[in-house]
């Protein structure tokens, strides 16, 4: 069963230095507060997972946080590029940054198969490109049944995945729709799982197209409305298109960069809840 | 617009214009954020408004009445015909060959269609210029029937060699894709702010095919590092209609379908 606590609570008892962390939603339901919260515990040498990194990791790569990042994309998407996640591959600032780097549809897999409890899942894919002289967990497999080539990419099994949903009940079961990503499979991929959520209601009402994950699926609920600002949660708040705009400006400079995390996340506006029902 | 009746226009417009005309009605489109994005929205409100939308977010048959910034944008998922996880958009829509073409932008093309999204030299470890990676591209290139690619044309952007093949496009040449398995017909057309290219049927090199009003085929060599094949039926493009560019710059002001445009599926939204 879920326990429901305070986000501060649900990340010290569940991340610890050096871990495993996905930290999901694809341009939905993107965990932002879980991710400053794991700022302000100044966690350390963490490897990061994601299908594409966005701002939130930018954040933590930024604050000194990661040792390696596993991902698909790592761009401001519509945007541009990751200041400080370029500033790390680049020139090694703050530290350097390991990387093991897929395709899309090969992260989406190796979650897949973390869920499904398998070593590596298939799929067509990465044959003829660069990726695979470049990182591990990419080998080529014969089909049993055809003889055809396809391509293994290894599973993912995190120590904790982060995600935020919509809603929970008090006991825990959480539901989220829209688009949904990957976060389920990551979820059940991982050891450990902390899931933020707009609101915690007495009970949940069919919502079409939802995912439920049942409580006993889930280690730690923690209330966060507007938890996902600037990215967004369908039904309750809107994508902050200007936020992710300004990020821009705001990363390219380490002294700007660390203004902004003083002020937002150490400081006396990182309060999630003022982003809280901006919208519907 | 200029005095009587003549057109002003911008490269980029006229390449966004290019490249929604490559669209055909009834399309399943997989796209891009950016150019492809604009361009597919395009050709939505002008030739083809049965075109269906695919974002690797999951949202197919997506209706935006604007340019998304995002995959993700909640427009998206609010216009889709349905919504499904990422797993599944790449394992059951894109990976059997359901989409008829992928719209995909690019930092780096090579003679043959391959791009590069990854790292800009001197190397992978160290790059002078780190870009955002993979993202859907190799697989939308591997499987779709076939692959539109637009981008800006430079000596830069049109590289002798690649400093990292992130997506393949006819690989080395004669034969590559079937070697290596691809199932998609691989680029059909490259279009830039200069012209339009199409591959060799056999070589699958790429040869200017088109140019814009007013760009000559010493300007286009001029702008590609390598010896870039003109083809003898070489044309020069149909600059974009009034109604083309009315559209286009509405919709990147982000001004909403207007009432009269015909909207897929006969959805009011």
């Amino acid at each position: 069963m879920a326990e429901i606590v305070t986000l501060a609570d649900a990340i010290a008892a569940t991340l610890h230095d050096g871990d495993t962390v996905a930290m999901e939603g694809f341009t939905h339901l993107i965990p932002h507060a879980a991710g400053h919260e794991v700022i302000r515990q100044h966690r350390r040498d963490l490897t990061l997972v994601r299908m594409t990194p966005d701002i939130i990791y930018d954040q933590l790569i930024g604050a000194g946080c990661a040792r390696k990042l596993v991902f698909g994309w790592a761009g401001n998407p519509g945007v541009g590029s990751l200041h400080r996640f370029r500033d790390a591959v680049e020139n090694g600032w703050p530290n350097a940054l390991e990387l093991e780097e897929h395709s899309h549809a090969g992260m989406a897999n190796r979650f897949v198969a973390g869920a499904a409890g398998l070593p590596f899942a298939v799929l067509r894919g990465y044959r003829g490109t660069s990726l695979p002289s470049k990182t591990s967990g990419v080998a080529e497999i014969t089909c049993p049944f055809t003889g055809e080539t396809l391509t293994a990419v290894s599973a993912l099994r995190p120590d904790v995945a982060v995600i935020h949903a919509q809603r929970a009940d008090r006991r825990g079961n959480i539901q989220f729709w829209g688009i949904s990503g990957v976060q389920k499979e990551a979820v059940l991929a991982s050891a450990r799982s902390v899931v933020t959520v707009e609101e915690i209601v007495d009970i949940l009402p069919p919502q079409p197209g939802a995912v439920v994950l049942p409580s006993w699926t889930v280690g730690y609920v923690a209330p966060v409305p507007g938890g996902a600002h600037p990215s967004y949660a369908l039904g309750y708040t809107e994508r902050d298109n200007d936020f992710y705009k300004a990020w821009d400006e705001i990363s390219r400079d380490r002294a700007r960069f660390a203004a902004w995390l003083d002020e937002h996340v150490y400081g006396a506006n990182a309060d999630p809840a003022r982003w809280a029902g901006a919208a519907c | 617009m200029g005095w009587r009746g003549m057109l002003t226009y911008a490269p980029d417009e006229m390449m966004t214009v290019t490249a929604a005309r490559s669209m055909r009605n009834g399309m399943t489109c997989f796209v891009g954020i950016g150019l492809p994005s604009e361009a597919a929205n395009l050709a939505r409100r002008t030739h083809a408004p049965q075109l269906v939308l695919i974002y690797e977010s999951g949202t197919i048959g997506a209706k935006p009445d604007h340019v998304p910034l995002s995959i993700g944008d909640g427009v998206l998922a609010e216009t889709a015909d349905t919504v499904v996880s990422v797993p599944e958009i790449f394992n059951y829509w894109l990976q059997p060959g359901r989409i008829d073409v992928g719209f995909l932008g690019a930092a780096q093309l090579d003679r043959y269609g391959n791009i590069n999204t990854t790292v800009i030299g001197p190397s992978y470890d160290r790059p002078a210029v780190r870009l955002p990676g993979a993202g859907g591209a190799p697989e939308i290139a591997a499987a779709c029937k076939e692959v539109v690619v637009v981008l800006r044309q430079s000596r830069r952007t049109f590289a002798d060699r690649l400093d990292f093949v992130t997506t393949v496009g006819f690989g080395s040449g004669a034969g590559s894709r079937q070697e290596l398995g691809l199932t998609g017909g691989g680029p059909k057309l490259v279009i830039t702010d200069l012209g339009l290219l199409r591959p060799d049927p056999v070589s699958g090199e790429l040869v200017l095919a088109g140019i814009y009003p007013g760009v000559s085929v010493e300007q286009v060599r001029d702008r590609t590092s390598w010896d870039l094949a003109v083809s003898p039926d070489l044309g020069e493009l149909a600059p974009p209609t009034a109604a083309e560019l009315t559209e286009l710059r509405q919709l990147l002001a982000g001004e909403p379908v207007a009432a009269t445009a015909p909207i897929a599926g006969g959805t009011a939204i």
